[in-house]
Protein backbone atom coordinates (compact mmCIF):
# COMPACT_ATOMS: atom_id res chain seq x y z
CA UNK A 1 0.00 0.00 0.00
CA UNK A 2 1.26 3.03 -1.02
CA UNK A 3 1.37 6.41 0.89
CA UNK A 4 -1.28 8.16 -1.16
CA UNK A 5 -3.57 4.93 -0.47
CA UNK A 6 -3.54 5.78 3.27
CA UNK A 7 -4.09 8.90 3.35
CA UNK A 8 -7.63 8.07 1.32
CA UNK A 9 -8.52 5.25 3.52
CA UNK A 10 -11.98 5.82 4.96
CA UNK A 11 -10.93 5.14 8.16
CA UNK A 12 -7.46 6.47 8.44
CA UNK A 13 -8.23 8.96 11.70
CA UNK A 14 -8.54 12.41 9.87
CA UNK A 15 -7.28 15.62 11.28
CA UNK A 16 -9.63 18.84 11.71
CA UNK A 17 -7.77 22.19 11.65
CA UNK A 18 -9.27 23.55 15.05
CA UNK A 19 -11.48 26.80 14.36
CA UNK A 20 -12.50 29.68 16.43
CA UNK A 21 -16.19 28.92 15.85
CA UNK A 22 -16.88 25.12 15.69
CA UNK A 23 -19.73 25.08 13.76
CA UNK A 24 -19.72 25.57 10.27
CA UNK A 25 -22.87 27.21 9.61
CA UNK A 26 -22.45 29.67 12.75
CA UNK A 27 -19.35 30.04 10.69
CA UNK A 28 -20.08 30.49 6.65
CA UNK A 29 -22.98 32.58 7.75
CA UNK A 30 -21.22 34.94 9.73
CA UNK A 31 -18.89 35.82 6.39
CA UNK A 32 -22.03 35.59 4.08
CA UNK A 33 -23.77 38.19 6.90
CA UNK A 34 -20.47 40.62 6.72
CA UNK A 35 -20.31 40.25 2.29
CA UNK A 36 -24.00 41.61 2.37
CA UNK A 37 -23.35 44.02 5.23
CA UNK A 38 -20.50 45.69 3.30
CA UNK A 39 -22.64 45.43 -0.55
CA UNK A 40 -25.41 46.78 1.27
CA UNK A 41 -23.22 50.02 2.80
CA UNK A 42 -21.44 50.34 -0.08
CA UNK A 43 -24.48 50.87 -2.16
CA UNK A 44 -25.79 53.08 0.59
CA UNK A 45 -22.78 55.67 0.70
CA UNK A 46 -22.93 56.54 -3.17
CA UNK A 47 -19.32 55.66 -3.45
CA UNK A 48 -18.24 57.31 -6.70
CA UNK A 49 -15.68 55.03 -7.97
CA UNK A 50 -14.96 58.09 -11.00
CA UNK A 51 -14.11 60.17 -8.24
CA UNK A 52 -12.13 57.47 -6.69
CA UNK A 53 -10.15 57.09 -9.80
CA UNK A 54 -9.45 61.26 -10.29
CA UNK A 55 -8.59 61.02 -6.89
CA UNK A 56 -4.98 59.22 -7.61
CA UNK A 57 -3.89 61.87 -10.12
CA UNK A 58 -4.94 64.83 -7.48
CA UNK A 59 -3.13 62.18 -4.84
CA UNK A 60 -0.14 62.28 -6.88
CA UNK A 61 -0.05 66.47 -7.37
CA UNK A 62 -0.58 66.76 -3.92
CA UNK A 63 2.36 64.25 -2.75
CA UNK A 64 4.78 65.89 -5.21
CA UNK A 65 3.14 69.33 -3.89
CA UNK A 66 4.75 67.90 -0.47
CA UNK A 67 8.28 67.53 -1.15
CA UNK A 68 10.60 68.68 -0.29
CA UNK A 69 9.05 69.43 2.87
CA UNK A 70 9.36 73.30 4.11
CA UNK A 71 10.93 73.84 7.15
CA UNK A 72 11.51 77.36 6.55
CA UNK A 73 8.61 78.79 9.10
CA UNK A 74 10.26 76.87 11.53
CA UNK A 75 9.91 79.56 14.12
CA UNK A 76 5.97 79.13 13.65
CA UNK A 77 6.32 75.59 13.85
CA UNK A 78 8.16 75.76 17.01
CA UNK A 79 5.91 77.87 18.39
CA UNK A 80 3.01 75.75 17.78
CA UNK A 81 5.11 72.34 18.95
CA UNK A 82 6.14 74.08 22.24
CA UNK A 83 2.28 74.94 22.94
CA UNK A 84 1.31 71.77 21.98
CA UNK A 85 3.44 70.56 24.57
CA UNK A 86 2.66 72.66 27.31
CA UNK A 87 -0.81 71.94 26.88
CA UNK A 88 -0.77 68.47 27.23
CA UNK A 89 1.85 68.67 30.13
CA UNK A 90 -0.48 71.60 31.88
CA UNK A 91 -3.49 68.95 31.00
CA UNK A 92 -1.89 65.94 32.32
CA UNK A 93 -1.06 67.38 35.86
CA UNK A 94 -4.36 68.76 36.62
CA UNK A 95 -6.03 65.74 34.75
CA UNK A 96 -4.11 63.51 37.29
CA UNK A 97 -4.97 65.75 40.45
CA UNK A 98 -8.64 65.51 39.24
CA UNK A 99 -9.15 62.10 38.60
CA UNK A 100 -7.78 61.41 42.16
CA UNK A 101 -11.16 62.48 44.03
CA UNK A 102 -13.30 61.16 41.11
CA UNK A 103 -11.46 57.39 40.64
CA UNK A 104 -11.84 57.52 44.61
CA UNK A 105 -15.57 58.13 44.05
CA UNK A 106 -15.82 56.10 41.39
CA UNK A 107 -14.61 52.98 43.34
CA UNK A 108 -17.64 50.55 44.68
CA UNK A 109 -16.06 49.11 47.67
CA UNK A 110 -15.14 52.24 48.88
CA UNK A 111 -18.12 54.95 48.87
CA UNK A 112 -21.78 54.79 48.98
CA UNK A 113 -23.92 53.70 46.17
CA UNK A 114 -25.32 56.99 44.79
CA UNK A 115 -21.89 58.58 44.69
CA UNK A 116 -20.45 55.67 43.21
CA UNK A 117 -23.24 56.31 40.72
CA UNK A 118 -22.82 59.88 39.62
CA UNK A 119 -19.13 59.41 39.62
CA UNK A 120 -19.58 56.52 37.37
CA UNK A 121 -21.87 57.89 34.80
CA UNK A 122 -19.67 61.29 35.01
CA UNK A 123 -16.80 59.19 33.62
CA UNK A 124 -19.04 57.61 31.30
CA UNK A 125 -20.70 60.73 29.91
CA UNK A 126 -17.25 62.46 29.68
CA UNK A 127 -15.79 59.47 27.70
CA UNK A 128 -18.28 59.25 25.06
CA UNK A 129 -17.44 62.62 23.84
CA UNK A 130 -14.81 62.88 20.88
CA UNK A 131 -12.61 65.23 22.47
CA UNK A 132 -13.10 67.64 19.28
CA UNK A 133 -16.67 67.74 20.55
CA UNK A 134 -15.48 69.25 23.88
CA UNK A 135 -13.42 71.60 22.22
CA UNK A 136 -15.85 72.97 20.37
CA UNK A 137 -17.80 73.86 23.49
CA UNK A 138 -14.94 75.31 24.89
CA UNK A 139 -14.21 77.52 22.38
CA UNK A 140 -17.70 78.60 22.62
CA UNK A 141 -17.50 78.97 26.28
CA UNK A 142 -13.65 80.31 26.53
CA UNK A 143 -12.78 81.62 23.04
CA UNK A 144 -10.61 80.96 20.80
CA UNK A 145 -6.85 79.97 21.55
CA UNK A 146 -5.03 77.37 23.86
CA UNK A 147 -7.44 77.64 26.99
CA UNK A 148 -9.99 75.98 25.45
CA UNK A 149 -7.45 73.32 24.55
CA UNK A 150 -6.01 72.47 27.79
CA UNK A 151 -9.74 72.59 29.13
CA UNK A 152 -10.28 69.90 26.76
CA UNK A 153 -7.38 67.51 27.45
CA UNK A 154 -7.73 67.99 31.15
CA UNK A 155 -11.42 66.48 30.35
CA UNK A 156 -10.03 63.50 28.70
CA UNK A 157 -7.53 63.27 31.09
CA UNK A 158 -9.62 63.03 34.34
CA UNK A 159 -11.88 60.61 32.93
CA UNK A 160 -9.34 58.32 31.67
CA UNK A 161 -7.11 58.46 34.19
CA UNK A 162 -9.71 58.51 37.02
CA UNK A 163 -11.45 55.12 35.09
CA UNK A 164 -8.38 53.04 35.49
CA UNK A 165 -7.95 54.20 39.45
CA UNK A 166 -11.80 53.62 40.58
CA UNK A 167 -11.27 49.93 38.55
CA UNK A 168 -7.74 49.37 40.40
CA UNK A 169 -9.07 50.17 43.60
CA UNK A 170 -12.02 47.81 42.53
CA UNK A 171 -9.75 44.98 41.98
CA UNK A 172 -7.69 45.26 45.70
CA UNK A 173 -7.82 42.43 47.71
CA UNK A 174 -10.63 43.02 50.10
CA UNK A 175 -8.22 41.35 53.25
CA UNK A 176 -6.16 44.70 52.91
CA UNK A 177 -8.69 47.06 53.67
CA UNK A 178 -10.61 45.18 56.40
CA UNK A 179 -7.16 45.19 57.69
CA UNK A 180 -7.02 48.83 58.00
CA UNK A 181 -10.41 49.61 58.58
CA UNK A 182 -9.96 46.59 61.73
CA UNK A 183 -7.45 49.26 63.38
CA UNK A 184 -9.94 51.95 63.73
CA UNK A 185 -8.70 54.07 60.72
CA UNK A 186 -10.63 56.93 59.60
CA UNK A 187 -11.69 57.17 55.98
CA UNK A 188 -8.48 59.67 55.15
CA UNK A 189 -6.37 56.92 56.56
CA UNK A 190 -7.20 54.16 55.07
CA UNK A 191 -6.75 56.11 51.86
CA UNK A 192 -2.99 56.89 53.13
CA UNK A 193 -1.95 53.62 54.18
CA UNK A 194 -4.38 51.12 51.99
CA UNK A 195 -5.19 52.50 48.53
CA UNK A 196 -2.04 54.94 48.15
CA UNK A 197 0.23 52.51 48.40
CA UNK A 198 -1.50 49.81 46.09
CA UNK A 199 -2.82 52.05 43.09
CA UNK A 200 0.44 54.49 43.13
CA UNK A 201 2.27 52.20 40.69
CA UNK A 202 -0.66 52.27 38.41
CA UNK A 203 -1.85 55.49 38.83
CA UNK A 204 1.42 56.82 38.18
CA UNK A 205 2.03 54.15 34.87
CA UNK A 206 -1.22 55.53 33.66
CA UNK A 207 -0.67 59.23 34.15
CA UNK A 208 2.28 58.62 32.03
CA UNK A 209 0.79 57.05 29.19
CA UNK A 210 -1.68 59.71 29.17
CA UNK A 211 0.62 62.61 28.71
CA UNK A 212 1.94 60.19 25.72
CA UNK A 213 -1.98 60.60 24.48
CA UNK A 214 -2.61 63.95 25.71
CA UNK A 215 0.43 65.02 23.00
CA UNK A 216 -1.00 63.00 20.31
CA UNK A 217 -4.41 64.32 21.04
CA UNK A 218 -3.12 68.26 21.22
CA UNK A 219 -2.06 68.13 17.62
CA UNK A 220 -5.17 68.11 17.12
CA UNK A 221 -7.79 69.72 18.93
CA UNK A 222 -6.35 72.91 16.98
CA UNK A 223 -8.79 72.32 14.17
CA UNK A 224 -11.44 73.72 15.82
CA UNK A 225 -9.70 76.68 17.26
CA UNK A 226 -7.86 75.26 20.57
CA UNK A 227 -5.03 75.98 19.83
CA UNK A 228 -1.12 74.29 19.89
CA UNK A 229 0.23 72.85 16.09
CA UNK A 230 -3.07 71.75 15.06
CA UNK A 231 -4.28 75.12 14.27
CA UNK A 232 -1.17 75.48 12.39
CA UNK A 233 -1.61 72.16 10.50
CA UNK A 234 -5.47 73.31 9.66
CA UNK A 235 -4.27 76.65 8.76
CA UNK A 236 -1.70 75.52 6.44
CA UNK A 237 -3.84 72.93 4.99
CA UNK A 238 -7.04 75.61 3.84
CA UNK A 239 -3.85 77.38 2.40
CA UNK A 240 -2.81 74.62 -0.13
CA UNK A 241 0.77 74.64 1.92
CA UNK A 242 1.11 71.10 1.52
CA UNK A 243 5.38 71.65 2.02
CA UNK A 244 4.27 72.67 5.01
CA UNK A 245 1.94 70.50 5.80
CA UNK A 246 4.28 67.80 6.06
CA UNK A 247 7.16 69.49 8.15
CA UNK A 248 4.67 69.92 10.31
CA UNK A 249 3.49 66.21 10.03
CA UNK A 250 6.82 65.11 10.46
CA UNK A 251 7.27 67.03 13.24
CA UNK A 252 4.65 65.69 15.18
CA UNK A 253 5.62 61.92 14.14
CA UNK A 254 9.00 62.43 15.70
CA UNK A 255 7.61 64.21 18.73
CA UNK A 256 4.59 61.01 19.00
CA UNK A 257 7.49 58.62 18.67
CA UNK A 258 9.89 60.38 21.16
CA UNK A 259 7.08 60.83 23.94
CA UNK A 260 6.04 57.02 23.32
CA UNK A 261 9.50 55.74 23.93
CA UNK A 262 9.90 58.18 26.82
CA UNK A 263 6.71 56.93 27.94
CA UNK A 264 7.45 53.49 27.91
CA UNK A 265 10.84 54.03 29.46
CA UNK A 266 9.27 55.26 32.54
CA UNK A 267 6.46 52.95 32.74
CA UNK A 268 9.15 50.41 32.87
CA UNK A 269 10.96 51.55 34.99
CA UNK A 270 8.40 51.88 37.41
CA UNK A 271 7.41 48.31 37.13
CA UNK B 1 8.57 52.19 80.56
CA UNK B 2 7.30 55.76 79.68
CA UNK B 3 7.97 57.17 75.49
CA UNK B 4 10.58 59.49 76.25
CA UNK B 5 12.59 56.49 78.68
CA UNK B 6 11.57 54.36 75.16
CA UNK B 7 13.16 57.13 72.79
CA UNK B 8 16.27 56.93 75.01
CA UNK B 9 16.82 53.74 75.04
CA UNK B 10 16.36 53.21 71.29
CA UNK B 11 17.20 56.34 69.28
CA UNK B 12 17.12 54.76 66.48
CA UNK B 13 13.66 56.07 64.71
CA UNK B 14 12.03 54.06 62.32
CA UNK B 15 11.24 56.00 58.91
CA UNK B 16 10.20 55.18 55.85
CA UNK B 17 12.55 57.04 53.41
CA UNK B 18 16.24 57.84 54.48
CA UNK B 19 16.94 61.38 54.27
CA UNK B 20 18.53 60.77 50.32
CA UNK B 21 15.01 59.59 49.86
CA UNK B 22 13.32 62.25 50.98
CA UNK B 23 15.32 64.83 49.64
CA UNK B 24 14.77 62.67 46.18
CA UNK B 25 11.34 62.89 46.43
CA UNK B 26 10.26 66.59 47.30
CA UNK B 27 12.97 67.75 44.21
CA UNK B 28 10.52 65.41 42.26
CA UNK B 29 7.79 67.25 43.65
CA UNK B 30 9.92 70.47 43.20
CA UNK B 31 10.18 69.82 39.32
CA UNK B 32 6.52 68.60 38.40
CA UNK B 33 5.31 71.89 40.43
CA UNK B 34 7.91 73.49 37.99
CA UNK B 35 7.06 72.03 35.20
CA UNK B 36 3.19 72.94 35.81
CA UNK B 37 3.97 76.49 36.29
CA UNK B 38 6.32 76.69 33.18
CA UNK B 39 3.32 74.90 31.22
CA UNK B 40 0.92 76.92 32.55
CA UNK B 41 2.05 80.33 32.72
CA UNK B 42 4.13 80.12 29.15
CA UNK B 43 0.47 79.33 27.34
CA UNK B 44 -0.47 83.14 28.40
CA UNK B 45 -4.21 81.98 29.42
CA UNK B 46 -6.86 84.77 29.34
CA UNK B 47 -7.60 83.88 32.97
CA UNK B 48 -10.18 86.67 32.48
CA UNK B 49 -12.25 83.80 30.55
CA UNK B 50 -13.24 82.12 33.50
CA UNK B 51 -15.03 85.32 34.62
CA UNK B 52 -17.97 85.29 32.56
CA UNK B 53 -17.75 81.63 31.79
CA UNK B 54 -20.56 80.15 34.38
CA UNK B 55 -22.86 82.40 32.69
CA UNK B 56 -21.35 81.07 28.96
CA UNK B 57 -22.20 77.81 29.57
CA UNK B 58 -25.37 78.57 31.26
CA UNK B 59 -26.81 80.73 28.38
CA UNK B 60 -25.40 77.55 25.99
CA UNK B 61 -27.49 74.92 27.77
CA UNK B 62 -30.91 77.35 27.84
CA UNK B 63 -30.25 77.53 24.25
CA UNK B 64 -30.08 73.39 24.22
CA UNK B 65 -32.89 72.57 26.03
CA UNK B 66 -35.51 70.96 24.84
CA UNK B 67 -33.88 69.12 21.83
CA UNK B 68 -35.48 69.18 18.47
CA UNK B 69 -36.74 65.83 17.62
CA UNK B 70 -38.54 67.11 14.77
CA UNK B 71 -34.68 67.03 13.11
CA UNK B 72 -35.03 63.62 13.92
CA UNK B 73 -35.69 62.47 10.39
CA UNK B 74 -32.56 64.85 8.39
CA UNK B 75 -30.31 62.96 11.20
CA UNK B 76 -31.25 59.61 10.20
CA UNK B 77 -28.96 59.22 6.89
CA UNK B 78 -25.97 60.43 8.41
CA UNK B 79 -25.96 58.69 11.67
CA UNK B 80 -26.59 55.73 9.40
CA UNK B 81 -23.37 56.47 7.32
CA UNK B 82 -21.41 57.41 10.58
CA UNK B 83 -22.09 54.04 11.55
CA UNK B 84 -20.72 52.45 7.51
CA UNK B 85 -17.94 54.47 7.96
CA UNK B 86 -16.93 52.88 10.77
CA UNK B 87 -17.48 49.31 10.06
CA UNK B 88 -16.10 49.49 6.98
CA UNK B 89 -12.58 51.43 8.13
CA UNK B 90 -12.21 48.66 10.27
CA UNK B 91 -12.62 45.99 7.65
CA UNK B 92 -10.15 47.74 5.34
CA UNK B 93 -7.69 48.40 7.86
CA UNK B 94 -8.35 44.50 9.28
CA UNK B 95 -6.62 43.46 5.82
CA UNK B 96 -3.85 45.88 5.76
CA UNK B 97 -3.06 45.66 9.73
CA UNK B 98 -2.95 41.91 9.38
CA UNK B 99 0.35 41.58 6.86
CA UNK B 100 2.07 44.70 8.46
CA UNK B 101 1.46 43.01 11.89
CA UNK B 102 3.25 39.85 10.50
CA UNK B 103 6.07 42.34 9.73
CA UNK B 104 6.66 44.04 12.68
CA UNK B 105 6.86 41.11 14.64
CA UNK B 106 10.18 39.85 15.34
CA UNK B 107 9.82 36.33 14.94
CA UNK B 108 7.24 36.34 11.78
CA UNK B 109 9.74 39.47 9.84
CA UNK B 110 12.07 38.41 7.36
CA UNK B 111 15.08 40.88 8.27
CA UNK B 112 15.61 43.88 10.66
CA UNK B 113 14.87 45.83 7.25
CA UNK B 114 11.08 44.95 7.06
CA UNK B 115 11.01 44.85 10.80
CA UNK B 116 12.18 48.62 10.79
CA UNK B 117 9.49 49.03 8.15
CA UNK B 118 6.74 47.45 9.84
CA UNK B 119 7.44 49.28 12.83
CA UNK B 120 7.53 52.85 10.65
CA UNK B 121 4.28 52.25 9.15
CA UNK B 122 2.86 51.85 12.51
CA UNK B 123 4.02 53.89 14.04
CA UNK B 124 3.30 57.06 11.48
CA UNK B 125 -0.07 55.51 10.92
CA UNK B 126 -0.93 55.80 15.01
CA UNK B 127 0.92 59.43 15.71
CA UNK B 128 -1.11 61.00 12.61
CA UNK B 129 -4.71 61.92 14.48
CA UNK B 130 -7.60 60.06 12.68
CA UNK B 131 -8.85 63.87 12.08
CA UNK B 132 -5.73 64.93 10.45
CA UNK B 133 -5.72 61.52 8.08
CA UNK B 134 -9.30 62.99 7.10
CA UNK B 135 -8.07 66.12 6.12
CA UNK B 136 -5.19 64.57 3.96
CA UNK B 137 -7.88 62.15 2.35
CA UNK B 138 -10.46 64.66 1.97
CA UNK B 139 -7.76 66.54 -0.35
CA UNK B 140 -7.59 63.84 -1.94
CA UNK B 141 -10.86 61.96 -2.42
CA UNK B 142 -12.96 65.35 -1.76
CA UNK B 143 -15.14 65.87 1.09
CA UNK B 144 -17.89 62.42 1.37
CA UNK B 145 -17.50 59.57 3.14
CA UNK B 146 -14.86 57.92 0.76
CA UNK B 147 -12.39 60.30 2.79
CA UNK B 148 -13.86 59.18 6.24
CA UNK B 149 -13.21 55.14 5.21
CA UNK B 150 -9.76 56.02 4.67
CA UNK B 151 -8.95 57.83 6.99
CA UNK B 152 -10.44 55.64 9.83
CA UNK B 153 -8.57 52.72 7.95
CA UNK B 154 -5.42 54.37 8.40
CA UNK B 155 -5.42 55.32 11.44
CA UNK B 156 -6.44 52.27 12.74
CA UNK B 157 -3.89 50.09 11.00
CA UNK B 158 -1.43 51.28 13.46
CA UNK B 159 -3.45 49.98 16.32
CA UNK B 160 -4.04 46.89 15.22
CA UNK B 161 -0.80 46.45 13.77
CA UNK B 162 1.05 47.43 17.35
CA UNK B 163 -1.62 44.80 19.66
CA UNK B 164 -1.64 41.84 16.89
CA UNK B 165 2.42 42.20 16.19
CA UNK B 166 2.76 41.74 20.18
CA UNK B 167 0.07 38.82 20.27
CA UNK B 168 2.37 37.75 17.33
CA UNK B 169 5.25 37.88 19.41
CA UNK B 170 4.12 35.93 22.39
CA UNK B 171 3.05 32.74 20.75
CA UNK B 172 3.77 29.37 21.67
CA UNK B 173 6.86 28.29 19.75
CA UNK B 174 6.39 24.85 20.52
CA UNK B 175 3.82 24.64 18.33
CA UNK B 176 5.27 26.69 15.38
CA UNK B 177 8.24 23.79 15.97
CA UNK B 178 6.39 21.12 15.88
CA UNK B 179 4.30 22.33 12.42
CA UNK B 180 7.94 23.07 11.15
CA UNK B 181 9.02 19.44 12.18
CA UNK B 182 6.66 18.14 9.78
CA UNK B 183 8.10 19.58 6.80
CA UNK B 184 6.01 22.54 6.48
CA UNK B 185 6.57 25.08 4.18
CA UNK B 186 6.30 28.86 5.41
CA UNK B 187 2.96 29.51 4.62
CA UNK B 188 1.70 26.38 5.84
CA UNK B 189 3.31 27.35 9.23
CA UNK B 190 1.96 30.58 9.23
CA UNK B 191 -1.76 29.33 8.56
CA UNK B 192 -1.20 26.55 11.21
CA UNK B 193 1.00 27.07 13.87
CA UNK B 194 1.08 31.13 14.23
CA UNK B 195 -2.88 32.18 12.66
CA UNK B 196 -4.89 29.87 15.83
CA UNK B 197 -2.95 31.22 18.07
CA UNK B 198 -3.37 34.79 17.35
CA UNK B 199 -7.20 34.89 15.19
CA UNK B 200 -8.59 35.60 18.78
CA UNK B 201 -6.66 38.19 19.61
CA UNK B 202 -6.89 39.55 15.61
CA UNK B 203 -10.77 39.39 16.01
CA UNK B 204 -10.48 41.25 19.72
CA UNK B 205 -8.64 44.27 18.90
CA UNK B 206 -10.81 44.63 15.73
CA UNK B 207 -14.31 44.59 17.46
CA UNK B 208 -12.31 46.79 20.18
CA UNK B 209 -11.15 49.42 17.05
CA UNK B 210 -14.44 49.29 16.05
CA UNK B 211 -15.99 50.73 18.85
CA UNK B 212 -13.19 53.49 19.09
CA UNK B 213 -13.71 53.72 15.41
CA UNK B 214 -17.60 54.82 16.21
CA UNK B 215 -16.57 57.69 17.98
CA UNK B 216 -13.94 58.99 16.26
CA UNK B 217 -15.91 59.10 12.90
CA UNK B 218 -18.47 61.41 14.86
CA UNK B 219 -16.01 64.19 14.25
CA UNK B 220 -15.23 62.94 11.02
CA UNK B 221 -17.31 65.37 9.57
CA UNK B 222 -15.80 68.87 10.85
CA UNK B 223 -13.07 68.56 8.05
CA UNK B 224 -15.44 67.22 5.77
CA UNK B 225 -15.11 63.29 5.74
CA UNK B 226 -18.45 62.54 5.73
CA UNK B 227 -21.07 60.86 8.94
CA UNK B 228 -22.76 62.90 11.42
CA UNK B 229 -20.01 65.55 11.76
CA UNK B 230 -21.34 67.57 8.95
CA UNK B 231 -24.52 68.23 10.31
CA UNK B 232 -22.81 68.78 13.96
CA UNK B 233 -20.69 71.31 12.80
CA UNK B 234 -23.01 73.19 10.57
CA UNK B 235 -25.42 73.14 12.78
CA UNK B 236 -23.14 74.19 15.28
CA UNK B 237 -21.78 77.60 13.10
CA UNK B 238 -26.14 78.00 12.46
CA UNK B 239 -26.27 78.45 16.34
CA UNK B 240 -28.77 75.91 16.11
CA UNK B 241 -28.16 74.74 19.84
CA UNK B 242 -31.53 72.36 19.69
CA UNK B 243 -30.60 70.16 17.12
CA UNK B 244 -26.77 70.36 18.26
CA UNK B 245 -28.26 68.98 21.67
CA UNK B 246 -30.66 65.71 19.71
CA UNK B 247 -27.08 65.35 17.80
CA UNK B 248 -25.42 64.95 20.82
CA UNK B 249 -27.54 62.73 22.51
CA UNK B 250 -27.46 60.63 19.75
CA UNK B 251 -23.89 60.08 19.53
CA UNK B 252 -23.72 59.64 22.87
CA UNK B 253 -26.55 56.76 22.83
CA UNK B 254 -24.51 55.39 19.61
CA UNK B 255 -21.46 55.40 21.01
CA UNK B 256 -22.90 53.68 24.41
CA UNK B 257 -24.39 50.95 22.00
CA UNK B 258 -21.42 49.96 20.27
CA UNK B 259 -19.07 50.27 23.53
CA UNK B 260 -21.47 47.33 24.98
CA UNK B 261 -22.13 45.33 21.78
CA UNK B 262 -18.00 45.32 21.75
CA UNK B 263 -17.72 44.59 25.25
CA UNK B 264 -19.97 41.56 24.80
CA UNK B 265 -18.31 40.12 21.65
CA UNK B 266 -14.99 40.47 23.09
CA UNK B 267 -16.35 38.71 26.23
CA UNK B 268 -17.61 36.00 24.14
CA UNK B 269 -14.02 35.74 21.85
CA UNK B 270 -11.76 35.23 24.71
Amino acid sequence: MTSSEITTTADTPGWNRIRMIENPNVRYGLVVIALIYILWSAGTLEMNWTRLLNGIPRAVNMFSRMFPPDFGRWNLLVKGMLESIQMALAASLFGMLLAIPLGICGASNLVPKPVYLAARALIVLSRTFHEIIIAIFFVKIFGFGPLAGVLTLIVASTSFISKMIAEDIENMTPGQLEAIRATGASFPKLLIYCITPNTLPRFLGVSIYRLDANIRHSTVVGIVGAGGIGQVLAASFSRYDYDFSLAILITIVTLVFAGEFISSWVRNYLR
Amino acid sequence: MTVSEHAKKYPEIWRRFSPTETLLRYLGYLVTVGVAVWAVSFLDLPWFYFLDAHIQALDLFTRMWPPDFEFWETLMDPLIETIHIATLGTIFSFFIAFPIAFLSARNTTFNTATWFVGRFILVTSRSVNTVVWGLLFVAIFGPGPMAGIWAIAFRSIGFMGKLVAEAIEEIDEGVVEAIEATGASRLQVLLFGILPQVLPVIYGTAVYRWDINIRESTVLGFVGAGGIGILLYSSINQFQWQEVSLILLTVFGVVLISEFVSAAVRQRIS
